[in-house]
């Protein structure tokens, strides 16, 4: 990584710590806003639990729409935080050091805001908790054999187990900031945060093994949790759902997106911060590189998709298919192949790779592209299953785009806060690729 | 108080190298060294046993998916309710949860082996603790008995220490 030769230790450590000064005005007139849009999600929110479910727009036959998408796309979205964090670690892919913790952030923050919207789903959301295994008076249990139930273990040991990684792998970088603040308010919240951490011999051997275990949890586990969520479609039996594909479909859809969001997040943060020789062009060289391989593997599922339907020989599947490319919603569909097939060809080429306003723009369609697949997975099989009598035709409300706009705010106000006030760039690990610092020169690196 | 430590400050990963092998050669055992990075050359030269923390995880998760399985199945037996014609003890969509509490609990678990591990031995008096540790520089801390005090200054000093910090431990 020659782009980061000309750091050193000491240098690392200051420009860090630079990104915590007070917030600027260009932050409050990001977060301001962020917060109205928070609180507008609120209150159509509470407009629903008011009035009841049916300003969200469901109709017969479709009963699960925008939340059930934004649920997957929050959980989507989630997922390329652990993958880098996590999987490249493991495979010591140095690509990821400055970015890791930005995308892990994502990742915690994602899944805050996706474990949302079960709830928001829920026709009385006072009694969420009865999904969870209690003991109770009448001595019943949860149905274990129900895919919504795995969701249930699934997305929340993913919330617990990314956020355990998240924080493990904070504690060397918030000594570091509790050493050099001066404030005696912040002082003590980071001295409490690091939890004591003096960086001795003891504690390194402990950590990094640790983080070790932490990392070759963490590797299954994201790839378990998006399999969990395509099984609650490919466990029903209707036309587009049912099929075996749905879990490795949903994986590398998953990382497809989450890719994309952490590029479409850590553009602004590289030039606000005037961090461009932290995250290099050659981060994004990798990043991009993923995202070939992850849109490949994005299309091929569409079209197998719809060779699956036509050599099953199922009129009820072939039905559905034909439907999605030209019925009612037929542009979505087409939406969702341009974004996600034919955008990201450009990043064959390797100037493209390294552009950074040709990479912003594309992972935008890309974003745009996976909530739309989403979308189109739920909705259009819902809309038409087995039997034409009950085929029907599903429009979002106001309040489902008002509540889905709230969780792009909540999950950016969460970020916001990060980038204030915790260390956005790990600064231990970043050190670790950095030369050594040796009295003889002839051993550097 | 008849333990004094000696703290030695460096700025390269070489010179505090030598200077713990050279203090492990001369019979000081009890070191503590200081660095802001993880860093193989220290963890061979002072040669620390394996972590421990493995056998945490191990646990935890032997134990989450001891519960996995204990859970699924004495919950849905407590009941019999027979659902879509499975039988009530069915284990493919048991694994499911059995695979999540393994990782959840095997975490877990780790976590805390990591706070236990780190905090069993106490580290250093805080007087014994440079700031700049988490910043760019190295220390070697060493806990000897008063009478060798000097002789530890001396070695820090011959393999290149900036500063030395003593204090009672």
């Amino acid at each position: 990584m020659s782009e980061q030769n000309s750091l050193t230790y000491a240098k690392v450590n200051e420009d860090v710590i630079r990104m915590l000064d007070k917030p600027t005005v260009k932050w409050l007139a990001l977060f301001l806003p962020v917060l109205g849009f928070v609180g507008f999600g609120m209150f159509c929110f509470l407009y629903q639990v008011y009035t009841g479910l049916g300003v969200a727009g469901y109709r017969h036959p479709v009963f699960w729409g925008v939340y059930i998408t934004d649920f997957v796309f929050w959980v989507g979205i989630a997922h390329s935080g652990t993958l880098i964090s996590a999987i490249l670690y493991l495979f010591r892919a140095s690509f990821r050091v400055s970015i890791y913790r930005i995308a892990e952030a994502m990742t915690v923050f994602a899944v805050l805001t996706a474990g949302l919207f079960p709830i928001i789903h829920l026709g009385r959301p006072w009694f969420f908790y009865w999904l969870f295994p209690y003991p109770n008076q009448r001595e019943l249990w949860v149905n274990f054999k129900s895919p919504l139930l795995w969701d249930v273990f699934a997305v929340s040991t993913y919330l617990t187990v990314s956020s355990v990684f998240f924080f493990v792998g904070m504690i060397p970088d918030i000594a570091a900031i509790r050493d050099k603040v001066k404030e005696v308010p912040r002082k003590i919240a980071y001295t409490i945060l690091s939890l004591g951490w003096k960086g001795s011999n003891w504690e390194w051997l402990h950590y990094s093994r640790a983080y070790l275990y932490f990392a070759a949890f963490a590797t299954p586990l994201v790839l378990s949790v998006h399999s969990v969520v395509s099984w609650d479609f490919a466990m029903a039996n209707l036309p587009g759902w049912h099929t075996t594909i749905f879990a490795p479909y949903f994986v590398a859809g998953a990382i497809f997106s989450g890719l994309g969001m952490v590029i479409t997040l850590t553009i602004p943060i590289r030039k606000i911060f005037a961090l461009e020789d932290y995250i290099t062009l050659d981060n994004y060289d990798g990043m991009a590189k993923m995202i070939i391989l992850t849109s490949l593997i994005v299309g091929y599922a569409y079209g197998c998709e719809f060779f699956m339907a036509w050599y099953s020989g199922s009129p009820a599947e072939w039905g559905q298919f034909y439907y999605r490319a030209t019925g009612q919603y037929a542009l979505f569909y087409w939406i969702m192949v341009v974004c996600n097939v034919l955008i990201p060809i450009p990043l064959w080429f390797k100037s493209v790779r390294r552009n950074i306003k040709a990479l912003f723009i594309i992972s935008i369609f890309i974003n745009i592209g996976m909530w739309f697949e989403r979308f189109n997975i739920i909705v259009i099989s819902l809309s038409q299953g087995f039997e034409p009598g009950a085929w029907g035709i599903y429009k979002v409300s106001w309040v489902e785009m008002g509540i889905t706009m709230g969780s792009f705010a909540w999950f950016f106000m969460f970020f916001l806060i990060f980038i204030k006030t915790l260390p956005a760039i790990s600064i231990s690990e970043l050190k670790e690729i950095l030369p050594v610092p040796k009295k003889e020169a002839k051993h550097h690196g | 108080m008849d333990k004094q430590g000696v703290l030695g400050i460096f700025s390269y990963v070489d010179l505090t190298v030598k200077a713990v092998r050279k203090l492990k050669d001369e019979g000081f055992k009890n070191l503590r060294v200081f660095s802001p990075v993880p860093n193989h050359e220290i963890e061979v030269a002072v040669g620390e046993p394996e972590s421990i923390v493995r056998f945490f995880t191990l646990f935890g998760a032997m134990l989450g998916a001891a519960c996995g399985v204990g859970f699924t199945v004495l919950t849905s037996s407590d009941w019999p309710i027979p659902v879509s014609a499975k039988p009530v003890v069915s284990i493919p969509p048991f694994i499911i949860i059995i695979f999540e509490l393994t990782i959840l609990m095997g975490s877990l678990s780790t976590l805390l082996g990591l706070l236990i591990n780190s905090r069993l031995r106490r580290n250093a008096p805080r007087s014994m603790y440079d700031p700049r540790f988490t910043d760019d520089k190295f220390g070697v801390m060493v806990t000897c008995g008063k009478d060798n005090v000097k002789k530890v200054e001396e070695i820090l000093n011959s393999q290149g220490a900036e500063e030395i910090k003593f204090d009672g431990v």
